[in-house]
């Protein structure tokens, strides 16, 4: 079942490519199948979610296939609450994504064939990366997302795009190689314990000496903290969202950096918890100068598509902190963040990226007055912005709130400053609104015309699942509390 | 009790409105009034239930559902959507409803030519939907639900009119400013959290006897800190005058009759953490004590006649942070004082709407002179609102001071005379306002025909005027005291001491009552017998001027939170996209460099490669000569 819905996304890839693309009539047709493959996954994902056992804290529909043999790799892939809360996040975000993109002005008559195709293949191998439950599948299709959102950024992008893209695969490679050390580190424990073994579940009852155990635990983290952004390896996600499509951006940060802060628990938590345990004052406190740093940097910010990457880096401080503040509260309330976060920026990036490619600039000196020839725009970027800012009543409030209470009751001081990110949080939302919304409507924002029919049913389901989930969160944590119990429980 | 019924109204109407597009342009502001009218009816039908019930049985909590559970096991949150009906919140709904919904009907009529009113009925439900989750919560995250919820309907609100920068302006920084009080809210949940493991308004009060004292009084500050963003006291009171931007029955309703009250109604509400904690209440009723009197002098100085009503709503809110702060012995009186607010600061203001109606929407009081005849209606409602503020003997404003006053000269002869100064103060703005707008002489500007309004205004201010008058009946026989004495206790009943002498309540009444005549007198003859500039005169005294620029308390925020903030923001973008970024990415240049100087090595000449081999093994052999012969 799992393999299938990995498959579906790449089947459709293969497709498309296949597809004629000399004429804009025939990437049409493309786009129409592409869109058709990720609805089609999404459906196989919903089936699954309702097969899903929630009260089960473990892996389910589990499948494992010997792979390579020498090296003890295994296909086996799984789903727990938190895998496929994440797995619903990249199903329900590549169709709004990919509707999005439909008329995206592609640089140098590139085919929109490829743009589509490499998005599907980033939601194949983003499915594959949140249910593989060997340690080496998980490299593998770790590493093989840089692939799309390289292509994606250096040659659908706008200006800059080329080192932007070059910035982001030269982190990420960066970050992977140490994660590749730390996987050839695993195959030395695993294969001196007995047999070789990649499985999550033999490499968890691995007798670690300490040091060992913390050096490939900051393996991991090296790829992991890059990947999330956790300050100070963020600051190639500016420059990347700065120069991608709005479509590349939600898929690149509302999907493939939750790899990151998935990962700190899958295989920073689960595998390494006495690591983890060790190195979680130091993260703790790192997220927390991401918290305060990238909102002050959001602030500061006077490119739009800057100023919502510098949001992330914030959220994702959050994310990281409820994380390693070990607590149920804190931690389901991470994995609810990624969750909410994807949403919410994915709806904060299409929004604005709309705003852009009418206005033609990303300044947001360039607007001025929009509300008053494009409401129902006006009130999208508001409800993505307060949701940002974690009002009540909005899903993101939920879990931004539990990993504050969460920390609160395990580090005052850190939850404290934390805190400080509300009222932050609030200017950012609020000036970017003021400066471009409001006031008498400026000459040059004219071009800024109201929402299509398409563009709002892009829109809605973000926003219909924002209020929903901010008011009746409770399906999606009775999916991730087991789980969290679970990788808790194993924690010295 | 079907409680959830008085919220889904209005919030039903709010989502009717925004969904339902231009086609219902003609009829949604009726839906939004029917709305809120079908609250207020449900409201007196539960009060009436709750009244036929026994005293010691009035407390109705209704759990829809879980809200957010991380689980079951020790150190889960977990909190249940719960609304509560008690005695309290019977007089908050109704206040609630009631004032909502007389201001639904008069906006009928003031934003009639308004090509957005349906936007702004929804914007009123919405507002109404949230206040109410705000009294009814039974746990306080559900509370922060309704608390941000009116924050977010006033920014809405206030922000009405997008296309003015002022109102955009103003709309952002009252957001601002209650998110800094919401750090306090937000930290006081969290503390609850850690120290008692709930969050529920019940369970917390019963929590707080046998917990550190200092926790107490931790957790009493931090609400304070809430109370005093949404309530615009010192030092959080900077939003509220720039809030008069919106539309003027927003001024009423949510800036003077009810969300402002909301920090009254946060420590009356957690009266147990208060009651245990001495520190937090003096806190308490010194942020009252000062608002008080800050709120007062602003009011004297401006020419605004919706600022001047700003100002005294600071102040009169003072008086019911002030009691508030007495505890057990000022509980009920500040919710006395709050109801009646509640009723003259929405008559006065409305009636300020209906001058601006006249007035071609010109605020400047300067500007205004001799209303009385041209305004009839008006000029009585507003009359009596005034009589009601200044606390006329008979008006109910009369009653509610008087019992903060007695109460506060009670708990501290000085803390309770500058509560009478502060009476005296407000009766001279209160004149001074007044006989600027109604009496003397016609100061209009040309072209201004003034008309008194329609009748579906003046209605509304009609009943807000008899209640004016008429709300000192609540406190007839110690009614609301004995009603609300199952949610805040008993009440004490307080001797007033001065210089060791005891005084009879009478006493306190005629004292209060000759200062304001002192206040009164003072203003008639400033401005009721002398002619007034029509322009703001330049020449005045240093504390005119301080209360005309709202004691600098703009100032002070600009110098010691805005522009530090925004320096510091603007040097964090500019260091992670020149600095740092550069720095990473020029250890990664260097690298490339590196790179590229040992590709020219990779020239394709054999001859060059087995140099390099050999120099290679040369340099590998003298290694290990080197390490042999060590």
């Amino acid at each position: 079942m799992i393999t299938l819905l990995a498959l579906v996304p790449i089947v459709g890839a293969l497709l498309v490519t296949l597809l004629p693309r000399a004429s804009r009539g025939q990437q049409l047709l493309a786009r129409h199948v592409a869109l058709g493959a990720s609805g089609v996954a999404l459906v196989v994902a919903l089936v699954i979610a309702a097969r899903f056992d929630a009260g089960e804290g473990g892996y389910q529909m589990v499948q494992e296939h010997a792979w390579i043999e020498p090296l003890g790799a295994t296909y086996s892939v799984g789903l727990n609450g938190i895998g496929l809360a994440l797995v619903l996040l990249t199903v329900i975000l590549t169709p709004v994504v990919l509707l999005a993109a439909y008329r995206d002005e592609l640089p140098g008559y590139r085919s929109a064939n490829s743009y589509v195709a490499w998005m599907l293949v980033l939601e194949g191998l983003a499915i594959l990366v949140f249910t593989a439950t060997d340690a080496f599948l998980f490299y593998v299709a770790f590493e093989a997302t840089l692939v799309p959102i390289y292509f994606l950024i250096g040659s659908y992008g706008g200006e800059g795009r080329q080192k932007a893209a070059t910035t982001f695969l030269l982190y990420n490679l960066l970050g992977g190689l140490l994660m590749l050390a730390a996987i050839v580190g695993l195959y030395v424990v695993s294969s001196d314990a007995g047999e070789a073994s990649y499985r999550l579940a033999d490499l968890a009852n691995l007798p670690f000496a300490e040091d060992t155990e913390r050096l490939l635990f900051l393996g991991f983290m090296a790829a992991f903290a890059v990947k999330a952004p956790l300050w100070p390896f963020h600051t190639w996600l500016p420059e990347a969202a700065a120069s991608a499509t709005p479509a590349t951006s939600v898929l690149m940060v509302s999907v493939i950096d939750k790899v990151g802060t998935f990962g700190m628990i899958r295989w920073g938590l689960e595998l390494f918890p006495g690591a983890a345990d060790w190195a979680s004052p130091t993260i703790m406190a790192l997220a927390v100068v991401s918290i305060v740093y990238g909102a002050l940097a959001a602030i500061g910010s006077t490119d739009i598509r800057r100023l919502v990457a510098y949001t992330s880096v914030s959220h994702f401080g959050f994310i990281i902190l409820g994380i390693f503040a070990f607590t149920q509260t804190s931690t389901s309330g991470s994995v609810l963040y990624m969750f909410n976060h994807g949403l919410s920026t994915a709806a904060l990036f299409l929004v604005t990226g709309i705003m852009i490619s009418r206005r033609g600039s990303a300044e947001i000196s360039a607007f001025g007055g929009v509300q008053k020839i494009a409401p129902v725009m006006a009130g999208v970027l508001l409800i993505a912005g307060l949701s940002s800012l974690s009002l009540p009543g909005l899903a993101p409030f939920v879990s931004e709130f539990l990993v504050l209470a969460g920390t609160f009751t395990v580090n005052v001081p850190l939850a404290v400053i934390a805190t400080l990110g509300i009222v932050l949080a609030a200017v950012y939302v609020l000036v970017l609104y003021q400066r471009t919304m409001t006031g008498p409507l400026v000459e040059q924002s004219r071009v800024v015309t109201e929402l299509t029919t398409r563009e709002v049913v892009v829109l809605a389901p973000l926003v219909v699942i924002i209020i929903g989930l901010g008011l009746f969160p409770q399906p999606m944590l009775d999916l991730v509390n087991p789980a969290v119990a679970v990788v808790l429980g194993g924690l010295p | 009790m079907m409680i959830w019924l008085l919220v889904a109204f209005p919030a039903l109407g709010a989502a009717l409105l925004l969904t339902s597009g231009r086609r219902s342009d003609r009829h949604g502001h009726l839906v939004a009034t029917a709305a809120s009218a079908a609250s207020f009816v449900w409201g007196l039908v539960l009060f009436f239930r709750l009244l036929a019930r026994d005293s010691g049985d009035r407390t109705v909590t209704e759990s829809l559902f879980t809200w957010i559970s991380t689980g079951q096991g020790p150190g889960s949150f977990h909190v249940e959507m719960s609304l509560v009906f008690d005695p309290l919140a019977a007089l908050f709904v109704l206040l609630i409803t009631g004032v909502g919904t007389l201001i639904h009907v008069y906006s009928i009529g003031y934003m009639e030519h308004d090509e957005r009113r349906r936007r702004f009925f929804a914007f009123l439900n919405l507002f109404i939907a949230a206040m109410l989750v705000l009294v009814l919560a039974g746990d306080y995250l559900v509370l922060f639900l309704g608390w941000e919820g009116v924050g977010l309907a006033s920014y809405l609100l206030i922000g009405f009119w997008q296309h003015k920068p002022s109102a955009a302006a103003a709309a952002k920084k009252a957001f601002v400013v209650n998110r800094v009080g919401d750090i306090g809210m937000a930290l006081a949940i969290m503390l609850m959290f850690k120290e008692f493991g709930t969050t529920e308004i019940a369970a917390v009060g019963d929590s707080v006897a046998g917990t550190a004292a200092s926790t107490i009084t931790v957790l009493g500050l931090l609400l304070l800190l809430g109370a005093c963003g949404k309530s615009a006291q010192v030092p959080l009171q900077g939003w509220l005058l720039d809030a008069m931007e919106g539309p003027t029955p927003v001024s009423a309703l949510i800036h003077a009759a009810t969300m402002v009250t909301a920090g009254v109604y946060l420590i009356v509400r957690s009266n147990a953490i208060f009651d245990a904690s001495e520190t937090a209440r003096t806190a308490v009723v010194v942020v009252g004590l000062v608002t008080l009197i800050a709120g007062a002098i602003i009011g004297c100085a401006k020419d605004d006649i919706k600022k001047a009503l700003a100002g005294s709503t600071m102040s009169q809110i003072g008086y019911m942070m002030l009691a508030a702060g007495l505890g057990p012995a000022g509980y009920a009186f500040a919710i006395f004082h709050l109801v009646t607010h509640g009723f003259f600061k929405a008559n006065m203001f409305l009636g300020a709407g209906s001058v601006m109606h006249a007035m071609d929407d010109d605020v400047n009081m300067r500007h205004y002179g001799a209303l009385r005849t041209a305004l009839p209606v008006t000029f009585a409602t507003f009359g009596l609102g005034y009589l009601a503020i200044i606390g006329f003997p008979g008006f109910s404003g009369f009653f509610s001071k008087d019992k903060i006053i007695e109460a506060a000269l009670a708990h501290n002869v000085w803390v309770g005379l500058a509560a009478v100064a502060g009476a005296g103060i407000t009766a001279f703005y209160m004149t001074r306002l007044v006989t600027m707008t109604f009496a003397g002489q016609k100061r209009w500007r040309e072209e201004v025909h003034p008309h008194e309004s329609p009748r579906v205004m003046t209605v509304p201010l009609i009943v807000l005027a008899a209640a004016s008058v008429l709300g000192g009946l609540l406190v007839l026989s110690d009614w609301i005291t004995d009603w609300l004495e199952p949610v805040v206790g008993h009440t004490e009943h307080h001797h007033v001491e001065i210089l060791g002498a005891e005084w009879p309540p009478i006493a306190v009444s005629v004292l209060v009552t000759a200062v304001v005549a002192a206040g009164v007198a003072l203003g008639w003859f400033t401005y009721g017998r002398k002619p007034i500039a029509s322009e703001t005169p330049e020449r005045v005294s240093v504390l005119t001027r301080a209360a005309r620029a709202d004691l600098y308390g703009d100032t002070i925020n600009e110098w010691v939170a805005v522009r530090p903030t925004v320096t510091l923001a603007r040097g964090v973008a500019w260091f992670d996209q020149f600095g740092l970024h550069r720095a990473v990415t020029g250890f990664v240049t260097l690298i490339g460099d590196g790179a590229a100087a040992m590709r020219t090595w990779q020239n394709g000449f054999v001859r060059s490669y087995a140099l390099g081999v050999f120099v290679g093994a040369l340099v590998l052999t003298l290694g290990l000569l080197a390490v042999i012969w060590r």
